[in-house]
C-alpha cells in the first residue's frame, strides 16, 4: 500500500505536534508513510466562502502532489470530506477519481482500511469528545444524533482502545462548536457563543481534555479557554492514540 | 458584517436570553428526536417522502392540473396566482364578490410571503390572525420568528402585557392558561362574526382535488365551518400525487415540528359546505423559477415543519428576525437567495454548514449542500464585500504555490510570536476580539519532517 | 393567462422522471393496536373509557360529565338538546358535550376519523366545550398507512383525524390544553 500523509495548512503551521502524532502513529502500526513535498491545502478556505474559482489552482496543485497513492491519510474530517464531495468541480480525471474516493480522513484509515481494533496507548484522564460536524455528517463517521440508524462511531471507538481514557457525557452529544471556517469571522458573536456553550457542556461533566477529529474545532475552542484562563486542554485524537504516557 | 450578523449580534448581547430562547429550541429538537428514534421505520419514512416529493416535482404541470380538475369536479373554484400582487389581488375579488369584510385567518406562511394581510387592511378589511401565535405577533405588529412557533422569542411576562393592553387581562398575569382562556374568548367573537375564512394548505392531493390542513389548536376549522366562505392558498409545491401518501407526510410532519405524532386536528376538505362556498389559490411566486434550479429545486419538497430551525445552532442564538426573510433559518436561507440575491447574500453565510439540518428534515433536503453553493454563486455574482473578495483571491495564490505558502505560513508564527500583543490584538483582528490566537510554533511540521526524517 | 404561465413554466423547468415509490407495508411485532391506542391517546391528553364499564351510552356521558350538559349528538341511543337537521352551525356555540361516531381509530397518535357525516354540521366537533368520539374498538388500525388504507378522504366533503383535546404552547412553550377548539377529548371504546 503507497500511503501519503497530508497535513492540512494549519496543522503544518500551528500544531506540528498533530502532524507529528499522526506520522508516529501510522508508523508504529506497521505503515510506510510518504509525505509528499511541496503539500499546501486542500482549498476549503476559499471554497467556504464562496471562492471556489480562487480555489481551484490549490485542488489541482493537490491533485498533482497526490497523484498515484492508494491512499491519502489526512488528520482532518474536514479536508477529507472537501476532497471528495467539493472537487467534483474540477475535471474528473482517473487521478481525481481516485483522489475523491481514497482522501480519507485518519479515523476511517484507521478502522476502515487498517482493521484496527487494538491499540498500545495511554491517556488516563477525563475526556470529553466533540464530534466535529464535517467528519460526523460528512463523512458519517458516526451516526449523528438526529438520525435513528445504528452505526458505530469511529472517534469512541477509537477512544476505547486507549488505556486510562474515561470518555465524559454530554448534554448535547454533537453540537456544532461555532468554528465554521469563514462563520467564525463573519459572525464572531455567534461563534464565540457556540464555543463557549460547547465548553460549558464539557466543564460541566468535569473534562480535563476535549478531542476532536478536526484540529480547526479544537483551534477554537482551545482559543476561547485559553481566554478564559481555563485549565480545560484540547488534544487531536492522534495525539491521544499515540500517547504512550 | 452582514445585516444577519449584524442583528445577530444584537440578539445576543442578552446572553441569558439568548441561553433562553436556544434551550426554548433546543427542547423542541429534543422531542423530534425521541419522536423520531420511536420509530424503527423513520428514515425509511423520510426517504420515501423524499422520493415522492422527487416524482411530484417531475410531473408537477400534470398533477396540479389533474388536482384542478378533480376540485372543481367537486364544485371548488380554483384559482392560480403568477406572483404576490396576483395573489392578493385574486383573495380581494373573491372576498369582494362575497361582500366579506371580516375574515379569520390560520397560519399560512404563503400568505405572509405574499404580504396579504397589510393588502387586505389597506383596503378596510379586518384580518384576525387566529393561532395563538400568529394573533400574539398581529397584535404586536411584527412579523412571526418562526414558522411553526411565531411567538417562540416572546417570554410570558410580555404576552402578559400584551394581552392586558390588547384583551384586557389583569395586569401583570402571566400564567399561559390564564391567558390562552383570554384569547379563546377574543377568538370565539371572531369566529362567530367572519364572513370569510382563510387557510394554508399543508397538503394538496391531486388525486381527490381536497387540501389539508393540520392545527393543534383547531382555529383553521372553527374558521372555515363557521364562515360561509373559505379559501385556501397553496404554492404549487404543495401537490402529492394521492391520499396514500398522507399516510407517510403525517407520520413526518408533526413528529419533526414538535415531536408529536401527529398534529391534534389533521383536517381533510374536498367540498363547501351546505350554503357555503369553497376556493383555492394556486400560487407560483418564483417556485418555477426554483424548480428550474437543479442545485436548488430539492427546496421546494420542502413541507415546513421548521425542524431545520429548531436543529441549527445559529438560528436558536440569533432568532428569527435576524433573518429578515418570511422563512428564516437553514431552509430560508436556501429559498431567500433565489427571490433576491443581492438582500439575501448573507443568509447563506450565517451556517456552519454543520449539517444538522439536512439529517432532521423529513424530506432529506440537501440544505447544507444547497447553502454551500449559494455561496459560491453569491461570490460570482459580485456580492461578496471586496475585502473578502480579494483576500480570498490572495489566498487562492498563495496555498496554490509551494514557496509562497511557506514564506507566508513562517511570517506569520513568526509575526504573531514576536508582534507585541497589542498590536496581534488590534481592532482589526476579528478572531481576537474573543479568543486567543493558536501559539506559534519554531517550527512547521514541514520543518520537524525535513529534521526529523531525512530523505531517502 | 396564469394558469397557462405557471404550467409552461413548470413544462420547461421540471426535472427528469424520478419514479414514484412503493410504500411498504411496515409490519410490527407488538402488542395489540388497541392496547397501543389507549397509551397514545392519553399521553396527547385524550381520556379513553369502554363502553362496557358503563350500562349504556347516556349512563357514561353524564357519569363523564357529572353536571349538567348541554348535548348535542346525532347518535339515536342519547338525547341531543337539539335537532341537528334544523339548528344553525353558529348556534351550537352553546353546546357543552358533543358526543359523535368516528372510525377508524389510529393506535400510533390515538387519532379518531370524524366525517361531515359524522358530525352533520362540520364545526360541532371544534364548537362543542368537550367532546366525545364514540369508537368501535376493532376498529383501530396500527397506523397512518392503514388508516388511510380504510377511508376514502373525499367520500363526503369533509373529514377530520382528531388526535386530542385542542391544545397549544405558543406561549412560552407552556402547554396549555384547550385552545380554540374541543377542551377535552373523550373516546369511548365499544
Amino acid at each position: 500500500m503507497k500511503i501519503a500523509l497530508f497535513i492540512p495548512c494549519y496543522i503544518d503551521q500551528f500544531y506540528p505536534q498533530v502532524g507529528v502524532a499522526t506520522l508516529e502513529l501510522l508508523e508504529r502500526l506497521g505503515c510506510t508513510v510518504e509525505y509528499p513535498e511541496g503539500q499546501t491545502c486542500c482549498g476549503q478556505p476559499m471554497a467556504n466562502t464562496g471562492c471556489e474559482q480562487d480555489a481551484i489552482p490549490t485542488y489541482k496543485h493537490y491533485v498533482n502532489t497526490f497523484s498515484g497513492y492508494d491512499y491519502v491519510v489526512t488528520p482532518s474530517g474536514s479536508c477529507a470530506y472537501h476532497v471528495r464531495k467539493h472537487y467534483d468541480v474540477i475535471e474528473q480525471s482517473p487521478a481525481v477519481k481516485q483522489l475523491r474516493k481514497r482522501t480519507l480522513d485518519l479515523s476511517e484509515f484507521l478502522l476502515d482500511v487498517l482493521k484496527v481494533d487494538e491499540l498500545k496507548a495511554r491517556f488516563p484522564a477525563k475526556v470529553g469528545v466533540h464530534q466535529s460536524c464535517h467528519g460526523l455528517r460528512g463523512l458519517r463517521l458516526g451516526p449523528g444524533s438526529e438520525r435513528n440508524i445504528e452505526a458505530p462511531s469511529a472517534i469512541h471507538t477509537l477512544l476505547n482502545m486507549v488505556d486510562g481514557v474515561e470518555i465524559a457525557g454530554l448534554d448535547r452529544a454533537d453540537e456544532c462548536c461555532g468554528f465554521g471556517g469563514t462563520f467564525a469571522i463573519n459572525e464572531p458573536d455567534i461563534s464565540v457563543k457556540m464555543g463557549k456553550d460547547r465548553i460549558a457542556d464539557h466543564t460541566r461533566s468535569g473534562v480535563e481534555v476535549i478531542t476532536a477529529g478536526d484540529m480547526s474545532c479544537l483551534m477554537h475552542l482551545e482559543g476561547i479557554l485559553r481566554r478564559q484562563g481555563s485549565p480545560v486542554q484540547v488534544k487531536h485524537i492522534a495525539e491521544i492514540l499515540n500517547s504512550q504516557a | 458584517m452582514n445585516e444577519h450578523a449584524t442583528k445577530a449580534a444584537a440578539f445576543i448581547k442578552d446572553e441569558a436570553r439568548t441561553d433562553w430562547h436556544d434551550e426554548s429550541l433546543w427542547f423542541v429538537r429534543s422531542k423530534r428526536d425521541k419522536a423520531a428514534h420511536s420509530i424503527p421505520e423513520w428514515e425509511q419514512l423520510r426517504e420515501l417522502a423524499s422520493q415522492i416529493k422527487d416524482h411530484t416535482l417531475a410531473h408537477l404541470d400534470e398533477y396540479l392540473e389533474a388536482f384542478e380538475a378533480k376540485a372543481q369536479e367537486n364544485g371548488v373554484t380554483v384559482h392560480w396566482a403568477a406572483d404576490a400582487g396576483e395573489h392578493n389581488r385574486i383573495v380581494y375579488r373573491i372576498l369582494s364578490e362575497h361582500k366579506a369584510h371580516r375574515i379569520v385567518k390560520s397560519k399560512s406562511m404563503l400568505t405572509e410571503e405574499c404580504g396579504l394581510n397589510e393588502y387586505l387592511e389597506e383596503k378596510d378589511l379586518e384580518v384576525i390572525d387566529t393561532d395563538l401565535g400568529e394573533r400574539i405577533i398581529q397584535l404586536r405588529e411584527e412579523p412571526p420568528s418562526h414558522i411553526v412557533m411565531p411567538a417562540i422569542h416572546l417570554k410570558k411576562e410580555e404576552v402578559g402585557e400584551l394581552f392586558h393592553q390588547k384583551l384586557q387581562t389583569e395586569k401583570g398575569a402571566t400564567d399561559p392558561k390564564y391567558l390562552t382562556e383570554a384569547a379563546r374568548q377574543h377568538l370565539r367573537h371572531s369566529f362567530l362574526k367572519a364572513d370569510a375564512a382563510i387557510t394554508g394548505v399543508n397538503f394538496a392531493i391531486a388525486e381527490t382535488g381536497g387540501v389539508v390542513v393540520c392545527t393543534n389548536e383547531g382555529n383553521a376549522d372553527m374558521g372555515t365551518h363557521l364562515a360561509p366562505l373559505q379559501i385556501h392558498c397553496m404554492g404549487i409545491e404543495k401537490i402529492l400525487p394521492k391520499a396514500e401518501h398522507l399516510g407517510v407526510f403525517t407520520r413526518l410532519l408533526a413528529r419533526s415540528a414538535t415531536g408529536q405524532p401527529s398534529t391534534i386536528f389533521t383536517s381533510h376538505h374536498h367540498k363547501a359546505k351546505k350554503g357555503g362556498a369553497m376556493h383555492i389559490v394556486i400560487v407560483d411566486n418564483g417556485r418555477t423559477t426554483q424548480l428550474g434550479r437543479p442545485d436548488f429545486r430539492n427546496s421546494l419538497k420542502c413541507i415546513r415543519c421548521g425542524a431545520c430551525m429548531n436543529t441549527c445552532p445559529i438560528y436558536r442564538r440569533s432568532g428569527g428576525h435576524s433573518y429578515d426573510s418570511t422563512v428564516p433559518g437553514p431552509i430560508g436561507s436556501i429559498l431567500t437567495p433565489g427571490i433576491d440575491l443581492k438582500k439575501y447574500s448573507g443568509l447563506p453565510f450565517a451556517s456552519t454548514l454543520c449539517g444538522s439540518c439536512s439529517d432532521v428534515c423529513p424530506v432529506k433536503i440537501d440544505i447544507h449542500e444547497q447553502l454551500y453553493k449559494w455561496r459560491q454563486i453569491i461570490a460570482e455574482e459580485g456580492h461578496l464585500p471586496a475585502v473578502k473578495k480579494q483576500s480570498m483571491a490572495i489566498a487562492g495564490s498563495v496555498l496554490s504555490r509551494p514557496g509562497w505558502y511557506k514564506a507566508a505560513g513562517k511570517s506569520a508564527r513568526w509575526l504573531t510570536r514576536w508582534l507585541p500583543r497589542p498590536l496581534v490584538y488590534n481592532p482589526l483582528n476579528t478572531w481576537g476580539r474573543d479568543r486567543e490566537l493558536p501559539e506559534s510554533p519554531k517550527q512547521s511540521f514541514q520543518e520537524w519532517y525535513h529534521k526529523n526524517r531525512p530523505a531517502s | 393567462m396564469s394558469k397557462e404561465k405557471i404550467l409552461s413554466g413548470i413544462k420547461a423547468a421540471k426535472p427528469a422522471d424520478k419514479p414514484l415509490p412503493e410504500i411498504p407495508a411496515f409490519v410490527v411485532e407488538g402488542p395489540p393496536a388497541s392496547e397501543i391506542f389507549g397509551s397514545i391517546a392519553a399521553q396527547s391528553g385524550s381520556r379513553v373509557v369502554r363502553a362496557s364499564d358503563f350500562e349504556d351510552l347516556a349512563t357514561a356521558v353524564h357519569t363523564l360529565f357529572p353536571y349538567d350538559i348541554t348535548i348535542a349528538t346525532p347518535l339515536p341511543s342519547l338525547k341531543s338538546a337539539v335537532n341537528l337537521q334544523e339548528v344553525e352551525p353558529a348556534d351550537l356555540k352553546t353546546i357543552d358535550v358533543a358526543v359523535l361516531p368516528g372510525q377508524p381509530g389510529v393506535a400510533e397518535n390515538g387519532a379518531v376519523w370524524v366525517t361531515e357525516q359524522d358530525c352533520v354540521h362540520r364545526v360541532l366537533p371544534f364548537i362543542a366545550q368537550h367532546l366525545v368520539l364514540v369508537l368501535p374498538e376493532a376498529r383501530i388500525v396500527r397506523n397512518m398507512h392503514e388508516a388511510y388504507q380504510q377511508i376514502k378522504i373525499d367520500e363526503t366533503g369533509f373529514g377530520v383525524f382528531i388526535a386530542g383535546p385542542s391544545k397549544t404552547a405558543d406561549i412560552e412553550q407552556s402547554l396549555v390544553i384547550g385552545a380554540q377548539g374541543a377542551r377535552s377529548l373523550t373516546i369511548i371504546l365499544t
